[in-house]
């Protein structure tokens, strides 16, 4: 059922991302579960999960936690507004500009409440130090990612880069 | 890359020569474990600024060049990807390290669903969980899981799993025993446990007599029960229905200690039916 209209997924995908230059690939799900996962929620989880990327972005370089309410909840959001709170100490900002995205959906739980993916993500991190920038730095990292519906989106619930 | 941006890690009692040889051109570990201490050594000479930033954590320390700063316990608690850069009076630099997981589970996030199911279900109980260190990173490495379904008469249903990305699921029928039953999860010594209330499917067989009761006819049921002998639980409403000369006439009645009963008015050649939703039980043609 999903792969078959996988490809409008992806396209669909990639229009809705909101992001300027990233590239999106969406590889086949490897589904770990016995529910079936349709197109369209595929479809939105990714959209959200791209989304949750401009956002992280806007929060970190604004150093906003409340910027983080629309994509986060739990345990991502806890952690990203502990490092906002550490960057606003430091007098330090970072700027996410996420380039490349291949992300792969893994689980989806028998009960449709959490959906995981991975993401070989790769983005640029800029560092401002009292509007000062320090430093750029090109990376290339392994999300795993668990997100979980809300009232009106899929949020991010675990972000966390894993070592390759 | 100067010298000045040479940064050996010492990892608690982990010798320079180890460090060096984990910690790739720029000097900093491929890896630190979340939440452990460690040192890192800047070679060089005079003073600049070390930033570490990441999704995970961020902070700024001003060093000297030429010593050791440690990091205690818990300055990286969060997994995920890190970028340090440098800033010195002699060379810029930067360099990248993961925090991984611990490999010990110490938190599962476990759901259970439904929280109540009729008994006899095939596969009507699922479990999902996702598997935490104690700094509350997913451990991605798999890890053996354990899921046991047991009813109150202590008859246990166990499933192995190995964890995915950090999650495993499983499922279950429930029982032909209606109860609370104890669904478990376990990983390592860790573990979650939930409660499925099993209760009884639909009625089955359903039966009543009829007896004359003064000028009225006296509907009684037999105990209801469900096809696996569960009784039905009270409040279950039990229809009685009475054709007569193409008159209906017809009585929800809740079942009460088990059974239904009800009066309705004796007609000859009457017919008679009960039924419970969808479950239709026996029908009388009264002739007395």
């Amino acid at each position: 059922m999903l792969k078959s209209g996988f490809l409008l997924c992806a396209i669909a995908a990639t229009s809705l991302t909101g992001s300027a230059q990233a590239t999106v690939h969406l590889n086949p799900p490897d589904v770990n579960g016995t529910r079936t996962l349709q197109d369209q929620t595929a479809a939105a989880a990714i959209r959200n999960y791209l989304q949750a990327w401009q956002g992280l972005g806007t929060a970190l370089e604004k150093n906003r936690t409340d910027m983080l309410d629309r994509d986060f909840v739990g345990t991502a959001k806890d952690k990203l507004a502990d490092t906002i709170r550490q960057q606003s100490a430091a007098g330090i900002r970072t700027e996410y500009q996420d380039e490349a995205h291949d992300i792969q959906i893994v689980f989806y739980s028998p009960e449709g409440l959490s959906l995981e993916l991975t993401d070989n993500v790769q983005y640029d991190v800029q560092l401002i130090d009292h509007d000062k920038p320090v430093g750029t730095q090109k990376v290339r990292a392994r999300y795993i990612v668990v997100m979980t519906p809300g009232e009106t989106r899929w949020r991010v619930r675990v972000l966390q880069a894993v070592t390759e | 890359m100067k010298l000045v941006m040479l940064l050996v890690a010492l990892f608690g009692l982990g010798s320079v020569q180890e460090a060096f040889s984990q910690g790739e051109s720029l000097g900093f570990p491929k890896t630190v474990q979340a939440g452990s201490a460690f040192s890192v050594q800047l070679l060089g000479s005079g003073e600049g600024t070390l930033y570490i930033v990441g999704p995970g954590g961020a902070l700024k320390r001003d060093v000297r060049f030429g010593e050791i700063w440690s990091f205690p316990a818990g300055s990286f608690s969060n997994a995920g990807h890190y970028v340090a850069f440098v800033t010195g009076s002699s060379s810029d630099g930067s360099s990248e390290f993961d925090v991984v997981p611990a490999s010990k589970a110490a938190d599962l996030s476990f759901l259970a669903k439904p929280s109540r199911l009729p008994v006899g279900l095939h596969n009507g109980i699922t479990g999902a969980i996702y598997v935490f260190d104690d700094y509350h990173n997913l451990i991605a490495v798999p890890l053996p899981i354990q899921f046991e379904l047991s009813n109150p008469s202590g008859s246990t249903q166990t499933r192995s799993a190995v964890t995915r990305y950090g999650s495993a699921w499983t499922e279950f029928d429930s029982t032909l025993q209606q109860g609370a039953d104890k669904f478990l999860a376990r990983a390592g010594d860790i573990s979650s446990l939930r409660v499925i209330r099993q209760v009884p499917g639909d009625p089955c067989e359903l039966k009543m007599s009829v007896a004359r009761s003064g000028e009225k006819l006296q509907l009684v049921t037999q105990p209801v029960r469900d096809c696996s002998g569960n009784a039905v639980p009270d409040g279950t409403i039990i229809t009685f229905t009475q054709t007569y000369h193409g008159a209906q006439s017809v009585v929800d009645v809740p079942l009460k200690r088990g059974i239904a009963e009800v009066q309705m008015p004796s007609h000859v050649g009457a017919t008679i039916s009960v039924a419970s939703g969808v479950v239709l039980g026996n029908q009388i043609q009264w002739e007395k």
